[in-house]
């Protein structure tokens, strides 16, 4: 593996992604779970929840995506119009949940439809993302720097399944979270939530991984050849150690256990993808090197992003540690 | 979902509503997070209660309108690669970078302190809440100074080459990202969204003196939005003209079509106040004309020569219409502005400031001006820059996603409906906020306590009436 600008930087778009779909995924979760949680009070409580942190989560999707016109600007311009539907779809997504953030409090007659909003536009947002992962999987059309499939490409039984898949593990990952903030009542609801959300996304995982290998023929090379078979060993086994610590987290009544399982369980199926995918970003499409921006492009952002991401990295675990700890339910945030 | 019309111009129509909508909301949210800087400071420098009480008035505000900001943000971030990926193939390497180092410069500032700034006064104490207040409002200007020179960059392309794919390239970072047209640009843009949060400021303010002209709070947030006016206006202006004068070097093509002129004017251009520009007809119709003017205006001498469409190939030119309306809007409005402020100096000499009803009622109109001063702006510079989108070497028509017309029309419409949709009720949520009266704000909390405590505060009592009837 060369350590050049363009392996660098896909590892930083790799990072922004994965960090988006952990962060956003817990307060995507928790909107996912909103029907589960019917009266008004434990819904304030656990929007409030992720109230001060919803923002920043959300600016690292704008990283990965605003990020790769900077620096695999074929990507960008390949991928999104071949997920165009997906893509609109989840911004609108995107917008109903935003807003109901603010609105909700705003409102007493409307309040349950931008309850609504926020349920459909997390739900909604989990899934195209899940499908984009799926379509992007499968691979796209790609000639002459330009897109060339049809409008209906990205829509497969195997886009459908990973849709679902994410959407039950972001769910996980809400549950979790509100598992984590929260007390009484409240927390135990959740942590009956959060032991069929794992039972879900462990099977979904399963099932998105035996199936992988069969949609094209380089990952079951990658995944069953020699050396690399070696490594892909490994994932499988990590994932059932998180699945372990997950399971006994949620039995022992553990607050943090659960949550940082989870996210293990996240972390390592996105690793999966990673060992898939290389050396190809658009796979069977388009490779790291091919892909990328000039070197001045790449050095001039890595720059900004060497010292920056870090310090990123320093103030959002600030602003996490200010609202650190179970959520007062007295503590009125609006 | 053609609409009968072609993709290209579907995806422009849909670029021009979503970032119309996106820059309404940073328009004031920039102006807002600045004023709430302002406000904090004198409340911890001061300890007057008053600067407390407005900024939590406005902090509610403030949310309702920066949580529009960031998600209308979101889609046009995504929308360069849905409807424009030639676009962005092509000039990505050039202006990703920008746009890459608004996001991990400025929103990631934004947004990692945002709640910090709304809900942990409390929690952080008073000096880091300060801090995380300030570091909001930096970060929307850090933001609109890249954005502004990233698009500066589309109008007046520096420090680049083009390879043999027609790719650009970047050469010089320095001329890139300091374009001629930047400062100009993001001065005006700035300064544009103080003024257009001043106005609005100012017509909550006018709108509760006039029922209640002893409201403290009210009192404030007039003087110091007329201040605003009274300042900031006659630089605005002077800014724009200078801007002006920018592109008449840069883009002659844009302002020919700003200032109505088809033919060329060799010794002296007039300034037409008022006409229908035909473009099929190449003429300016029912022009109302003052000889010579514009040349003074535009070239700073009375015999300057002026270029006018004729001067460039049919294919080259803006269409003149929408940017010859827009910028009479534009400067009619700031015209406006001006006497409004001129009205407040002479009214605050007179002591008649919170009192002139006059004066008060007219503030309220006024609210909405810079919006539409601000959309109106943009429209000039952006229609006045087509056929291209980096000027003189990209066209529209060669930027556009190999998309089909259904699929762009099908997400306008989605787009339409959802934007009225949640921004409508949003505006809707912002007017409710407005009416509530700034002393609403339960004072005997403030006052029972010593101010200290007040400090620490707002807990969760207060919080309840601060937000009135409506807020939970
Ligand atoms: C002069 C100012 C200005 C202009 C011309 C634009 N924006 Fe904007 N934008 C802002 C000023 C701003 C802001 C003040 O920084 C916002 C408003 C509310 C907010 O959260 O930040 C913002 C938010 C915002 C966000 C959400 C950031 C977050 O998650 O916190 C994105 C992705 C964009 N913008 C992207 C764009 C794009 C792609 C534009 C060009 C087409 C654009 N903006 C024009
Ligand atoms: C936020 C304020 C802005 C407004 C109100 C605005 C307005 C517009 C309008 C009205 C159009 C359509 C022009 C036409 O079709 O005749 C347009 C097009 C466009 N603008 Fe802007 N613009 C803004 C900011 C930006 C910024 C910051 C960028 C780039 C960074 C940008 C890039 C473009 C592009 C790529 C197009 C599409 C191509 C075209 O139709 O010209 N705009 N904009
Ligand atoms: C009254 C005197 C004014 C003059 C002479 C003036 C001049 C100009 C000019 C020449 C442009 C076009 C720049 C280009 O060619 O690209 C422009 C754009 C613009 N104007 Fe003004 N302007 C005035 C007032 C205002 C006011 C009061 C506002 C808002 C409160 C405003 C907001 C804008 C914005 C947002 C743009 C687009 C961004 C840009 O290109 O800077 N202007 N103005």
């Amino acid at each position: 593996m060369p350590i050049d600008l363009p392996t660098i930087w896909a590892g930083i778009i790799a990072f922004a992604v994965l960090a988006y779909v952990i962060l956003d995924g817990f307060d995507l979760g928790v909107g996912i779970l909103f029907p589960l949680f019917p009266h008004r009070r434990d819904r304030d409580i656990i929007t409030n929840s992720i109230a001060p942190v919803w923002d920043g989560n959300e600016t690292w999707l704008v990283l990965g995506g605003g990020g790769l016109m900077a620096v695999f600007p074929v990507v960008y311009a390949t991928v999104l119009p071949a997920l165009y539907m997906p893509i609109i779809a989840m911004l609108l997504g995107l917008i109903f949940r935003g807003v109901a953030f603010e609105f909700r409090h705003r409102t007493q007659r409307g309040s349950v439809w931008w309850d609504v909003g926020f349920w459909a536009g997390s739900t909604v947002a989990g899934f195209t993302q899940g499908i984009a992962l799926g379509a992007l999987v499968q691979g796209i059309d790609v000639a002459d720097r330009s897109y060339v499939g049809g409008w209906w490409d990205w829509l497969t039984p195997f886009s459908l399944l990973t849709g679902l898949a994410v959407v039950v593990g972001y769910g996980l990952l809400g549950a979790t979270w509100i598992n984590l903030k929260t007390s009484g009542e409240l927390q135990a609801h959740a942590r009956r939530i959060a032991m069929f959300a794992g039972a879900g996304t462990l099977v979904l995982i399963g099932v998105v991984s035996l199936w992988t290998p069969f949609v094209r023929g380089i990952y079951f090379e990658r995944w069953f050849g020699w050396p690399t078979a070696f490594f892909s060993a490994f994932v499988p086994a990590l994932l059932g150690v998180c699945a372990l610590g997950l399971w006994h987290g949620l039995i022992t009544d553990k607050h943090l256990q659960p949550f940082l399982a989870a996210l293990g369980l996240f972390v390592l199926s996105f690793v999966g993808l990673g060992i898939s995918f290389y050396p190809y970003i658009v796979p069977g499409a388009l490779t790291i090197a091919e892909a990328a921006a000039p070197d001045s492009s790449l050095q001039f952002l890595l720059v900004g992003a060497v010292i920056l991401i870090p310090t990123i990295l320093a103030y959002t675990g600030y602003a996490y540690w200010v609202f650190r700890g179970k959520i007062d339910p007295e503590e009125g945030y609006h | 979902m053609t609409f009968g019309m072609t993709a290209e111009i579907l995806a422009r129509i849909q670029f021009a509503f979503t970032v119309s909508f996106h820059f309404i909301f940073p328009a004031f949210s920039i102006g807002t997070a600045s004023f709430l800087a302002v406000l904090n400071g004198l409340w911890l420098w001061k300890r007057d209660p008053a600067y407390l009480k407005l900024f939590e008035y406005w902090k509610t505000i403030f949310a309702v309108t920066f949580g529009m900001g960031v998600v209308s943000g979101i889609v046009m971030s995504y929308q360069f690669g849905t409807n424009w990926s030639v676009f962005s193939d092509r000039a990505g390497a050039v202006i990703g970078p920008l746009m890459g180092y608004e996001v991990l410069t400025a929103f990631f500032l934004e947004a990692g302190f945002l709640g910090i700034a709304l809900f942990g006064r409390r929690r952080v104490g008073d000096t880091l809440h300060m801090v995380a207040v300030a570091m909001v409002a930096i970060g929307t200007l850090v933001s609109a100074t890249w954005i502004t020179s990233a698009n500066s960059w589309m109008h007046t392309p520096a420090g680049y080459g083009i390879d043999a794919n027609g790719i650009f390239y970047p050469e010089d970072w320095w001329a890139i990202i300091f374009n001629p047209s930047f400062p100009y640009r993001l001065t005006h843009t700035v300064l544009a969204a103080f003024l257009t949060t001043a106005f609005a400021v100012g017509a909550v303010g006018a709108w509760h003196l006039l029922k209640d002209s002893t409201n403290r709070q009210a009192r404030i947030m007039f003087s110091m939005a007329m201040w605003m006016a009274a300042i900031v206006t006659p630089m605005q202006i002077l800014v724009g003209d200078m801007h002006g004068l920018n592109t008449l070097e840069h883009q002659p093509a844009k302002i020919a079509a700003m200032e109505g002129h088809y033919e060329s004017h060799e010794d002296g251009a007039p300034l037409i106040l008022f006409g229908i520009p035909d473009d099929e007809a190449e003429e300016t119709k029912y022009a109302i004309e003052i000889p010579k003017l514009g040349s003074l205006i535009l070239t700073h001498e009375w015999d300057g020569a002026i270029e006018g469409l004729k001067a460039f190939p049919k294919e080259d030119r803006p269409p003149a219409l929408i940017p010859f309306f827009t910028f009479r809007i534009m400067v009619g409005l700031g015209l406006l502005m001006l006497g409004m402020g001129m009205w407040s100096l002479w009214a605050r000499y007179h002591k008649t400031l919170y009192t002139n009803r006059w004066l008060l009622r007219a503030a309220l109109p006024m609210g909405g001006s810079g919006f539409v001063a601000v959309l109106a702006g943009w429209y000039t510079t952006e229609v006045g820059r087509q056929p291209y989108t980096v000027y003189g070497l990209l066209r529209t028509a060669d930027s556009l996603s190999p998309v089909a017309a259904p699929a762009v029309g099908a997400s306008l419409l989605a787009f339409v409906i959802v934007y009225f949709l949640v921004f409508g009720a949003g505006v809707f949520y912002l007017f409710r906020l407005f009416r509530r009266p700034p002393l609403e704000i339960e004072d005997m909390e403030l006052e029972k306590g010593p101010t200290r405590a007040a400090g620490l505060v707002p807990g969760p009592a207060q919080e309840e009436t601060l937000g009135g009837p409506n807020a939970h």
